[in-house]
């Protein structure tokens, strides 16, 4: 991961040592694989990554939220309310459910799905295309997100990669934006 | 599943020195699975609970690992005891709950002790995510004197788990391993080394170290109580209880995953972390509230490090008795220091319901309609009970169904009362309560959901479908045989989707005057998933009556006029809204 260092100091806020990333969405949209790819990848990029969620019941089209914190060293493996950098919500209501959570001047990455121009092509990449998005504000080279897509996804990693290629690209412009 | 090989990458932590080093992001429950593998595990055992299910999944992926789904926790329990005692290293897994069942070899496991080291993993769940109680486990090991181990992250877990192992063989004594959900299900960056061979341990007939009769009974427990006093020796050094020596104003006492919490809250605060919980260390307890100014006892659920200080005569802040109930979060250390109070949440989160096609539902829309009480237990089903379906009426342990049945019966022998349970939960521990409903000559109906699968615990196979932990073959528990050889006097097998025969065969059994038993056969939605075409809908027949939605089906949704909204997305096809739709405005495709 000799890009590593490089690639970070091409991100806003790299000097910052945490980040939060809060997902959310509903059973079997994929909430959990998106915020795992997303650990592996922080992982493979040499952070210290915990996360967190409560499954069991949430196979059963019940809400999923999941806690992505990396840096230097992490504690806790829970966001307090008011402290995530992002949140990526794939279902517009649980979005606004769980909008505390987010900071002040933090990131909401909701509501792409419901502006026909910033879709992926078929609605099972939903995941791996708010990834794409995702990745535009985080300090993760992209060697390390293909590594962690490729080590994660069993099926459909072409479509998959497409859709979260396409998200990356609508990321970095809203981000500039 | 096979996270020795999936989650794995090596990385080079180091640009210049080029260090390989193995990471993975682990589960506290893929990370006590790890730990034990590197440490010599044999024999592993497990019912399936969550958060402890993934524990004994993730074992499985090692094939020098024998690991198996037991048909309940005593039959785990006991079987993992008996392979340490005959020299395998082994573990037992479950959630709290799951411990009761094996209460009674437990307490007796503490005095027979072990030979190789023997670790009970069991996964709490305070704030009850999915579970029926909220008990903490922590009594149970003080309860069975045995030692007590508590990781506060996957990444200790991992190292705590090979401890585990060395405490239970130094000690003669099995451990309980106590985690919480939010230790099972975080997931973390560890570090992760190779396997270490541990040679099996002679066994040797001894009968007064293993026949529990009064007499080496006795003996024995004059061991149990010499045995507490070295561990609590061993506790005062064990590196398992750590000190982060801080500010000396203000000093915490914890145990689990509130350390982190704590951490985050007050990085500069001193902190005495117990890992190794039981039994106490007192005198490190009592050094650190004497180097400290103000001292707070903060852990999750019972108040047992806080009572233990206060018989030490200690002087402590500690938790409201509010925050007993539910699980700490981090944002509740500063209340907690300041002495405040817990505000119940008020929780907007979507309800989970039974999955769109999901066989079970049929069963409940036909008894339902029937007017039936319905006495269950613990499984996908218990989803049957929210409203608008409100079609179980009672839940407390695995294989209550039955036995409820019974106890209702004895004092309203006429009632419409109609036990339900999963395949794995009648295996599990209903099949006992048929037979004694047999023996004791009560009548009425049970009826088994037969979806082929563990389902809510995410689909592990059981001995009805006959398929191991390892998805192979094996003997396969017939449920028509075993039923009819606990005494029931009919015994059905019936696809629960063929809802008009279902109906019939319901209204038949609960009028005559026989202990019967309904299999409602045909596989979990999650397996078989196929789907029909979504049926058709014309608003204009629909007399917005509402009895659709009494399914409580997600795919459905009521319009503001009282109309439906089918969702083809999540509609599964099973056409049951269109079984139940008086006026046709719903149909088949």
């Amino acid at each position: 991961m000799n890009t590593t260092q490089t690639e970070k100091s091409n991100v806003q806020g790299a000097e910052k040592k945490i980040w939060n990333v809060f997902f959310c969405g509903t059973g079997g949209q994929g909430v959990l694989t998106a915020s795992e790819i997303a650990g592996i990848a922080a992982m493979i990029a040499g952070y210290h990554v915990k996360k967190s969620e409560v499954h069991g019941m949430a196979q059963r089209g019940g809400s999923v939220e999941s806690h992505l914190r990396f840096g230097e060293k992490i504690y806790s493996p829970l966001i307090n309310p008011g402290e995530a950098d992002y949140l990526v919500a794939f279902h517009t209501g649980e979005g606004k459910r769980m909008s505390s959570f987010l900071k002040k001047d933090g990131v909401s990455l909701v509501g792409y799905l419901e502006d026909p121009k910033t879709q992926p092509a078929d609605k099972r990449f939903v995941n791996t295309f708010y990834l794409g998005i995702l990745s535009a504000y985080l300090p993760i080279p992209s060697e390390a997100w293909h590594q962690a897509l490729r080590g994660k996804l069993k099926r459909f990693l072409k479509e998959n990669i497409e859709a979260f290629d396409l998200g990356k690209n609508i990321g970095t412009k809203a981000r500039e934006s | 599943m096979l996270l020795n090989q999936r989650y794995l990458y090596n990385l080079i932590t180091d640009g210049n020195i080029k260090i390989m080093q193995t990471k993975a992001l682990l589960s506290g429950d893929e990370a006590v699975a790890r730990g034990a593998w590197e440490a010599g595990l044999r024999v592993a055992c497990a019912y399936p609970g969550t958060p402890s299910t993934e524990i004994l999944e993730s074992l499985a992926a090692y094939k020098d690992i024998d690991a198996q789904w037991s048909v309940n926790e005593k039959v785990a329990f006991e079987i993992a005891l008996a392979a340490a005692i005959a020299g395998g290293r082994s573990l037992y897994a479950s959630k709290h709950v799951g411990l009761n069942v094996a209460m009674d070899p437990l307490m007796t496991a503490s005095y027979t002790g072990i030979n190789a080291g023997f670790v009970a993993v069991v996964c709490d769940d305070p704030g009850m995510a999915s579970s029926q109680n909220e008990q903490d486990t922590r009594w149970v090991g003080m309860f069975g004197k045995i030692p007590i181990i508590e990781p506060s992250s996957p990444a200790e877990a991992y190292v705590f788990i090979k401890e585990a192992f060395d405490i239970s063989e130094k000690f003669d004594t099995p451990v309980l391993f106590r985690m919480t959900t939010r230790v099972a299900h975080t997931k973390e960056t560890v570090s992760i080394g190779e396997k270490n061979e541990v040679a099996l341990k002679p066994f040797a007939i001894n009968i007064p170290k293993y026949v529990m009769v009064p007499k080496n009974a006795y003996q024995k427990h004059i061991l149990i109580e010499k045995r507490l006093h070295d561990l609590s020796k061993y506790s005062e050094t064990s590196s398992l209880n750590k000190l982060d020596e801080g500010s000396p104003n203000l000093g915490f006492i914890t145990s689990g995953v509130t350390y982190q919490y704590i951490k985050e809250t007050y990085p500069d605060a001193s902190v005495l972390k117990l890992g190794f919980t039981f039994p106490f260390c007192d005198n490190k307890i009592t050094q650190f509230a004497k180097s400290v100014k103000e001292l707070v006892v903060v852990e999750e659920l019972d108040p047992i490090i806080e009572d233990h200080l206060k018989t030490l005569g200690l002087p402590f802040k500690a938790k409201h008795e509010t925050f007993r109930i539910g699980e700490l979060l981090p944002e509740h250390m500063s209340i907690i220091c300041n002495g405040g109070i817990k505000v119940e949440p008020v929780s907007s989160a979507r309800k989970p319901v039974l999955c769109p096609g999901c066989p079970h539902r049929f069963v409940f829309s036909v008894l339902k309609k029937n007017k039936a009480i319905v006495t269950g237990d613990i499984g996908c089903y218990t989803l049957a009970a929210t409203p608008p379906m409100s079609a179980l009426h009672s839940c407390v342990c695995m294989g209550a169904s039955v036995t409820f049945h019974e106890g209702f019966r004895r004092v309203i022998p006429t009632g419409k009362f109609v036990g339900v349970l999963g395949d794995s939960t009648f295996v599990h521990s209903g099949i006992t309560g048929l037979i004694n409903a047999a023996y004791n000559n009560v009548k009425g109906l049970i009826v088994i959901l037969d979806n082929s699968t563990t389902a809510m615990t995410g689909g592990q196979n059981n001995p009805a479908n006959g398929l191991t932990i390892r998805n192979e073959k094996t003997k396969q528990l017939s449920l028509e045989a075993i039923c009819a050889a606990s005494g029931a006097d009919n015994v059905d097998v019936i696809d629960p989707k063929n809802i008009k025969e279902l109906d019939a065969l319901i209204k038949k059994r609960l009028t005559d005057d026989a202990l019967s038993v309904i299999i409602a056969r045909r596989p979990c939605k999650l397996i078989d998933r196929d789907r029909g075409a979504m049926p058709s809908y014309e608003s204009e027949k629909c007399k917005t009556c509402g009895v659709c939605f009494a399914i409580d089906c997600p795919a459905l949704t009521k319009a503001e006029n009282g109309t439906v909204i089918l969702d083809g997305s999540l509609c599964a096809g099973c056409y049951l809204c269109a079984d139940v739709c008086p006026t046709d405005a719903l149909k088949k495709h």
